[in-house]
């Protein structure tokens, strides 16, 4: 039989086989899984059958704990059924996964596995999530490969069907489940024959029905549970041997054949690594490379891990071993060992083998790398005298030293395989030009190929770096490119901050997208990377794709343009017949979506080699520029030795002791990371300016800022610093002035766009306009600098309106998120109005990974060094975790004010009514309150008891404190909604903040319950078609709850005003906020105009609900927006997310369109009616402005 | 009486049609166009620009965030098949064929010569009667000759004449410095027909905002004049039959088109503002107009008041201008 060889990841791998064999598909996006459900859902969508030709029926649930509760039930009900998932996900299904292995039931589910978040969170892969399913009673199978996840998917299919125990098949997060790799597809005809009709029709006999009625999921009392429980020994017993009947069987129908631990090595070994995953096909070919120049040395491949069967382990070992060392890819603190360790030692001395010197030690914690240097490592770390017992390997530990020498430069990779790294950014395209490479050299030679790419954490201006290789025979080597024999940098900009070069092999081809033609590009190189080109031999080509780009009308998208370089100049393909390919690739994935996207690439691929240059190389380096430092010497010292190797790519360097021990970070390090992204940023025409304001509050990322100063202040100032006289009599007499941050702008020139000063007799001309950076750079800096420094507003005399907000100082900025980000803005005036008394939880998602992924923070410290405090809990908790906060802020309040009655004859019975009853509900009233703290705590040194060191620590809470709960709407309606519906109707004062894109953005885009009717998204590919949830209806149903929802790119003034009512109510707030996002596919400078549009049709009307009122006999609700002015069609057919389900489905998108129109007019005329009713003791209706 | 009448060699009950617009948009409009008794069924313009904007803008949007997150390598599904435009298009062509037994007439403005090529082919294939060529274009570019734009229009209809078999229309605009001579290009050039004339979407400004705004204002029977003048002049000087379109608002309105020299006449204002019935109402003006004043045929009116017929030839050219503002008083 004939196998297709394609070219894939290992998360298609999986999915291929699970969607096949399965009839439910209960799902939940979660990184690195979620690709799997958007398979299958995908693959269902279109109409793809399993083999027993039925379309597999996928569903998505409001968390991974329902996903498992539908599994259960669906297994129950006798359904073939599957799940992904990984890290938190796999452990909210923990629950269910006991049930499930206690109720025996035959089940296969797939996990990406990752790293599960202690002292942070990481999306990368190792196996904490996995180990932490141990003891559930399931099988746990490991693959360690791309083609591995594929074929240990029917294995474990068929396994857990004849031997009815579940069976947890896991490959490593990213390193497996993202990598791109050649394999042989099974056939459906080789997955029929492993899962045969009868092991299904047994499986089904065991559901529940009441044609044949029976009782599950009974109580137990000590007289019965302790036997019941023994009752399934006999199925774990037989389990190991099931599946090596499902591996043999595999084998002959296959040809490849597994066994429960392989053995890789020397038949007469005398050291032994045992591991499972990807690593262990680094450590495979690390062996091989060893055994061939007469190392005794052999690798356990460990497959089932659970059911553990030492008769199986202790077979594959050979008798020659004298030393064992176990590498777990997890941590558990406090334990003897690592789990596999501590199942070896077990399992060697329970069959006699005591005699074995077994050591444990950690590697690959959130994917670290693992290469054959740290296989050669752990080996030579058994050949010395005393082993090291409990190691790490990966990185250095100078604390507990407990990490094992590496040899850096210990390299076994052969030269027939071509490896190439690529830098590129997200939006060029580079990523999936090579994913395309792979592809056709994978399908089109018989040379295998593999990818692997890495992305940074920032959203916007995300940097890439691809990993290919190409050889004659199948790729195991699942670590990054160190020497490569090409290397291509895809921006000109990253040569001055990366050490690009450090990744070419000696007389590697080093291309490179340079805006200098052929004969100028060497002289304006840095002087490290004309060394290193000079030292390495490089062949040295430059092409200006951006030229070519815009030339063939291909915008900024230089991937076709680069991918044809790569092929012309790397030798991989004969260069015709790589580019007959390149053709054939673009007309297969363009051909259906337009002839005139075809012809514009076919003319990039033409005009790409006329433009493609080699640079004549001089024998020495010509030039004195060096890299600049990464960042400024005025930056604090650990900002200097850590981040700025972080952020330099070289993380991997620092050791242990940079670190802080329990996961705290230093805040406001984001402003050190100069990423200078902008093409173009603001320039402020001061004569045109209204000083509306507005510019600062739409900015995502607070890179242009407002201030009002005495003029005295600008003594000093820089020449091309501007700065005008106040318009108006809050401030008169004092300067204004607006002035950009050069080097974090994104240039998404929103600003310009809500800019509403135009030049009368130009006006193209704005008071804003976007101006080229780089010629702005170097005197803007400057400008920018004597700005921050220049003195912050007083906050007592600003009029809490949108322009007065903005002369507050952002304590949230240069975030990485996406450019033009609809969520930011809301974020940053939180800061601004409550930034020095404000804690926030962060539920995980966009909010989370812009808030707080590393190397830098966004959220920043006044000059008082008060700023938010911040934290990030979980996804599903996040309503809950904040209500901690405030818990403990209101206990912590209340005993500050026990003490000061008790101690109040000590301290001063005025201070401590003062502080006690003061009002603190302004901003001169909190630095009132601020002054008596500080008198207090002069009171108290005086006072040598206890209660005064007890009221000394929590005296700062005496101050009010703001407890805001953040997330997206994914926490808030979908998993983390039970926990927001109880904090809500706790009459606690927190404030929760959705920020409402509609999707699950930060996973790509997939359905939530705020997905709108008629809108694609992943899960809803077909377009959704039920209305959306409306989680301000359901919190004002409490009528205790303030309720506001927001739109501020619609109606700036209600945002400001929703947000002081929330803080200011003292109970629970709810504000649900428009935001738009990347996910709505559209460019999104046009975001304010699309939210006004919004607003407009009816698609997002503007109300508060103020329980205050009510109190007034007043009605709560008032309608900040008129009744709908526009059709929703015309909001609908601006963003891609519509428009893609009109172009796959137009009948389908008219009824949708039709729907939408009606739940527009439903919810728009209950809020109307709402609105109206007057309220029991018949005060007027509230008002529609 | 005969109110027959030959337009692109379409042998027709009647010279009243809707034009080029959204009328033909839903089927139910189309069956009461149909049951107004209209003569032909006209779909609106199917734009290239619009839909390679279209495809480029989906495939742009898809792909500019793609494989940008580790989290997140893509932000929408990816469906195999999507349909622009184009398919939308053809389907309505397909659908009203199927619903009505009225000829139906396509409409295209491209912007490449692939573009109306293929589409036009595609429009062939897909069951129109005839093919309205619109050859909307603004010359902004002032290194551009009219001779250039002129060439160009005459070029387009000769590749699209080469790629169908079915007859073709150029429907104009009246802004060319030699319309006559353009006509009789195209006429040479096979043009089966000549629409008089596109209507352009101005856009206007709004004084506050700053900002140009796109408007559209429905037309009126002053706008009929321009045609008139224009049919006139052609009429007997070209093979092509004629369309006039723009200001027919009453049977009168159709009456003088068809004096003027018009083969058909399309409407299009009074449909979207009054309904489509309103062309059986345009349609008994003309009936009646004809009786009372005794015609026996269509033809004997055609062209009877055109340039070569007419008793006062005069009043077509540029005398006519003249006149008008002689009979212009200064109110006291």
């Amino acid at each position: 039989m004939t196998r297709a060889r394609i070219t894939i990841d290992g998360n298609e791998a999986a999915a291929s086989v699970a969607h096949r064999t399965n009839e439910v598909i209960a799902i939940y996006p979660i990184t690195p899984s979620s690709n799997m459900g958007e398979w299958a859902d995908e693959w269902s969508a279109k109409g793809k059958k399993n083999i027993w030709g039925t379309i597999p029926t996928v569903t998505e649930m409001q968390s991974e704990g329902g996903a498992a509760g539908a599994v259960h039930g669906a297994l129950q009900a006798g359904a073939l059924t599957t799940t992904f998932t990984a890290s938190q996900g796999l452990l909210l299904m923990i629950p269910n996964m006991y049930k499930i292995a206690g109720e025996l039931t035959s089940f296969c589910m797939h996990v990406s596995a990752r790293t599960v978040a202690t002292h942070a969170l990481s999306i990368f892969g190792d196996h904490s999530d996995v180990m932490a399913c141990r003891q559930t009673g399931f099988a746990m199978l490991a693959s360690g490969s791309v083609q591995e996840a594929h074929d240990f998917a029917a294995i474990g299919q068929r396994a857990t069907l004849k031997s009815r125990v579940p069976v947890l098949h896991y490959f490593d997060g990213f390193r497996t489940s993202h990598e791109v790799s050649k394999i042989e597809q099974l056939t459906d005809e080789d997955l029929r024959a492993m899962i045969t009709e009868d092991l299904v029709a047994a499986h089904r006999a065991r559901a529940l029905t009441p044609d044949k009625p029976v009782l599950r999921g009974t109580a137990q009392n000590p007289d019965a549970f302790f036997q019941a429980r023994e009752a399934c020994n006999g199925f774990y017993d037989a389990a190991p041997a099931f599946f090596q009947e499902s591996m043999d069987e595999f084998a002959k129908l296959v040809g490849r054949q597994y066994h429960l631990f392989d053995y890789v090595g020397h038949p007469e070994a005398e050291r032994v690594i045992v591991m499972m995953g990807s690593g262990a096909e680094v450590t495979h070919e690390l062996v091989e490379w060893m055994v061939a120049r007469g190392e005794k040395v052999g690798l356990i491949k460990v497959r089932v891990y659970r059911p553990f069967s030492i008769e199986h382990f202790v077979a594959a070992m050979p008798k020659t071993v004298t030393r064992v060392s176990v590498l777990d890819r997890t941590k558990e603190p406090g334990a003897i060992g690592e789990p596999l360790y501590l199942d070896v030692v077990a399992a060697l001395r329970e069959a006699g083998r005591s005699d074995l010197v077994i050591v444990g030690g950690r590697y690959g914690l959130s994917s670290k790398e693992y290469t054959p240097a740290h296989a050669k490592a752990v080996y030579d770390g058994l050949s010395v005298a005393q082993p090291k017992n409990h190691f790490t390997v990966g990185i250095v530990d100078d604390v507990t030293h407990l990490s094992l020498p590496v040899d850096n430069d210990f390299d076994i990779e052969p030269d027939d395989v071509v490896r190439g790294v690529f830098f590129g950014l997200g939006a060029d395209g580079t990523v999936g030009a090579n994913k395309n490479s792979i592809k056709i050299i994978g399908e089109e030679t018989e040379n295998y190929g593999n990818g692997y790419f890495v992305y940074d954490s920032k959203k916007s201006g995300a940097v890439t770096i691809s990993h290919l290789r190409f050889g004659p025979r199948p790729i195991r080597s699942s670590y990054l490119v160190k020497r490569a024999s090409f290397v291509a940098c895809h921006q000109y900009g990253f040569l001055d901050k990366y050490d690009v070069l450090s990744y070419a092999g000696p007389g590697a081809v080093f291309l490179l997208n340079s805006p200098f033609p052929a004969d100028q590009a060497w002289n304006d190189l840095p002087r490290e990377v004309q060394a290193q080109i000079i030292e390495k031999k490089l062949r040295f080509y430059v092409i200006d794709a951006y030229e070519v780009a815009k030339a063939t009308g291909m915008g900024t998208r230089i991937n076709t343009i680069m991918q044809t370089c790569f092929f012309a100049i790397s030798g991989v393909l004969p260069r015709e017949e790589a580019i007959e390919q390149i053709k054939k690739a673009i007309k297969k994935t363009y051909g259906k979506r337009g002839e005139d996207i075809v012809q514009k690439n076919f003319a990039a691929v033409d005009q790409t080699l006329a433009h493609l240059h080699q640079v004549k190389v001089p024998a020495t380096v010509t030039t004195t520029r060096e890299r600049p430092p990464m960042v400024s010497d005025k930056a604090p010292d650990f900002v200097q030795k850590v981040t700025a190797m972080m952020l330099a790519n070289q993380g991997d360097l620092l050791p242990v002791s940079a670190f802080p021990v329990d996961g705290t970070w230093p805040t406001g390090t984001a402003r050190w990371e100069k990423r200078n992204i902008a093409l173009e940023i603001p320039v402020w025409d001061a004569k045109l300016c209204i000083q509306c304001n507005k510019c600062a509050l739409v900015c995502p990322h607070a890179a242009i800022r407002a201030k009002v100063y005495e003029s005295d202040a600008l003594e000093g100032a820089p020449e091309t610093f501007k700065a005008v006289d106040f318009k108006g009599s809050e401030f008169k007499g004092m300067k204004y002035t607006i002035q950009v941050a050069p080097e974090d702008c994104t240039g998404c020139s929103i600003c310009v766009m809500v800019c509403p000063a135009k030049d009368k007799a130009n006006p193209k001309h704005k008071s804003i306009d976007m101006a080229p950076q780089r010629p702005l750079r170097e005197a803007e800096v400057r400008n920018y600098e004597f700005f921050l420094n220049l003195p912050e507003v007083d906050r007592t005399k600003v009029k809490l309106d949108v322009k007065g907000t903005q002369f507050f100082q952002p304590l949230f900025e240069y975030s990485g998120a996406c450019a033009a980000c609809g969520e930011t803005p809301y974020v940053k005036l939180l800061t601004q109005l409550y930034g020095d008394r404000l804690l926030v939880a962060n539920a995980t998602g966009c909010s989370s990974i812009y808030g707080g992924n590393l190397p830098t923070t966004p959220y920043a410290q006044n000059r008082d060094g008060r700023g938010p405090a911040w934290s990030n809990s979980l996804f599903e908790d996040n309503a809950e975790f904040g209500f901690g906060y405030r818990l403990a802020i209101d206990k912590n309040q209340e005993q500050g004010h026990e003490l000061l009655r008790k101690m109040a004859s000590q301290i001063g019975e005025r201070l401590v009514d003062e502080i006690v009853t003061a009002d603190q509900s302004t901003e001169a009233g909190l630095a009132a309150q601020r002054l008596r703290v500080l008198d207090l705590r002069k009171q108290l040194a005086t006072i040598p008891s206890f209660e005064a060191r007890w009221l000394e620590k929590i005296a700062d809470f005496l101050v009010r404190k703001s407890v805001w709960i953040v997330g997206g709407d994914g926490w808030a309606y979908d998993i983390g909604y039970g926990g927001l519906d109880h904090v809500i109707a706790q009459n606690r004062n927190v404030n929760l903040l959705v920020l409402d894109t509609e999707v699950y953005s930060n996973t790509g885009g997939q359905a939530s319950k705020a997905t709108p009717i008629g809108a694609s998204a992943k899960f809803a590919m077909a377009g959704n078609a039920r209305p959306k949830k409306d989680l301000g209806l359901i919190a004002m149903a409490y009528g205790t709850v303030y309720v506001a929802h927001v739109a501020f790119g619609a109606k700036d003034a209600q945002t400001v005003k929703a947000f002081q009512e929330a803080d200011a109510y003292d109970g629970p707030s709810l504000i649900i906020a428009f935001s738009h996002c990347i996910a709505h596919g559209y460019d999104l400078e046009n975001g304010l105009d699309q939210q006004k549009l919004a607003v407009d049709t009816g698609y997002w009307p503007l109300y508060r609900f103020d329980p205050r009122r009510l109190a007034n006999g007043e009605n709560p609700l008032m309608l900040d927006s008129p009744a709908p002015k526009a059709d929703v069609g015309l909001f609908m057919a601006n963003e891609t997310r519509f428009r893609v389900v009109q172009q796959q489905n137009p009948a389908r998108y008219q009824e949708l369109l039709t729907s939408a129109r009606k739940e527009v007019a439903l919810r728009c005329g209950i809020y109307e009616q709402l609105a109206k009713l007057a309220m029991p003791n018949g005060k007027p209706t509230g008002s529609v402005e | 009486m005969d109110l027959s009448t030959n337009y692109l060699g379409l042998r027709l009950p009647h010279p009243l049609m809707p034009g080029a617009s959204p009328l033909a948009d839903s089927l139910d409009t189309v069956k009461r166009l149909e049951d107004a008794g209209a003569a032909a069924i006209l779909l609106r313009s199917l734009f290239e620009e619009q839909i390679t904007r279209e495809q480029s803008g989906l495939v742009h949007n898809i792909e500019v965030t793609a494989n940008s997150s580790a989290e997140a390598l893509s932000y929408f599904p990816k469906p195999d098949d999507f349909v622009f435009g184009t398919h939308e298009y053809l389907e309505q062509i397909r659908k009203i064929k199927a619903a009505v037994k009225l000829p139906v007439i396509a409409s295209l403005n491209g912007i490449t010569n692939e573009g109306w090529l293929s589409y036009a082919k595609t429009i062939q294939q897909a069951g129109a009667d005839a093919l309205e060529l619109n050859v909307y274009f603004i010359a902004t570019d002032p290194t551009e000759t009219g001779d250039h734009v002129e060439q160009r229009t005459v070029e387009i209809l000769r590749s699209v004449k080469k790629a169908v078999t079915i007859p073709v229309a150029v429907k104009l605009s009246p802004f060319f410095s030699s319309v006559a001579h353009l006509a009789r290009q195209l006429d040479e050039a096979g043009a089966d027909g000549l629409v008089l004339f596109n209507r352009f979407y101005q856009p206007d400004i709004d004084v506050e905002a700053l900002e140009a705004v796109p408007s559209l204002h429905l037309s009126d029977s002053s706008e009929l004049l321009l045609r008139i003048r224009w049919l006139a002049i052609l009429y007997g000087q070209v093979k092509a039959t004629m369309a006039a379109s723009g200001g027919v608002h009453t049977g009168v309105d159709a009456v003088k088109a068809i004096m003027a020299g018009a083969s058909a006449v399309q409407v299009v204002s009074r449909l979207l503002e009054d309904g489509p019935q309103r062309l059986l109402t345009i349609f008994q003006g003309l009936k009646h107009w004809m009786e009372e004043h005794d015609y026996e045929s269509l033809d004997q009116m055609r062209g009877s008041m055109s340039l070569r017929k007419s008793p006062d030839p005069a009043a077509f050219e540029r005398g006519n201008y003249m006149k008008v503002l002689r009979s212009w008083k200064v109110s006291a």
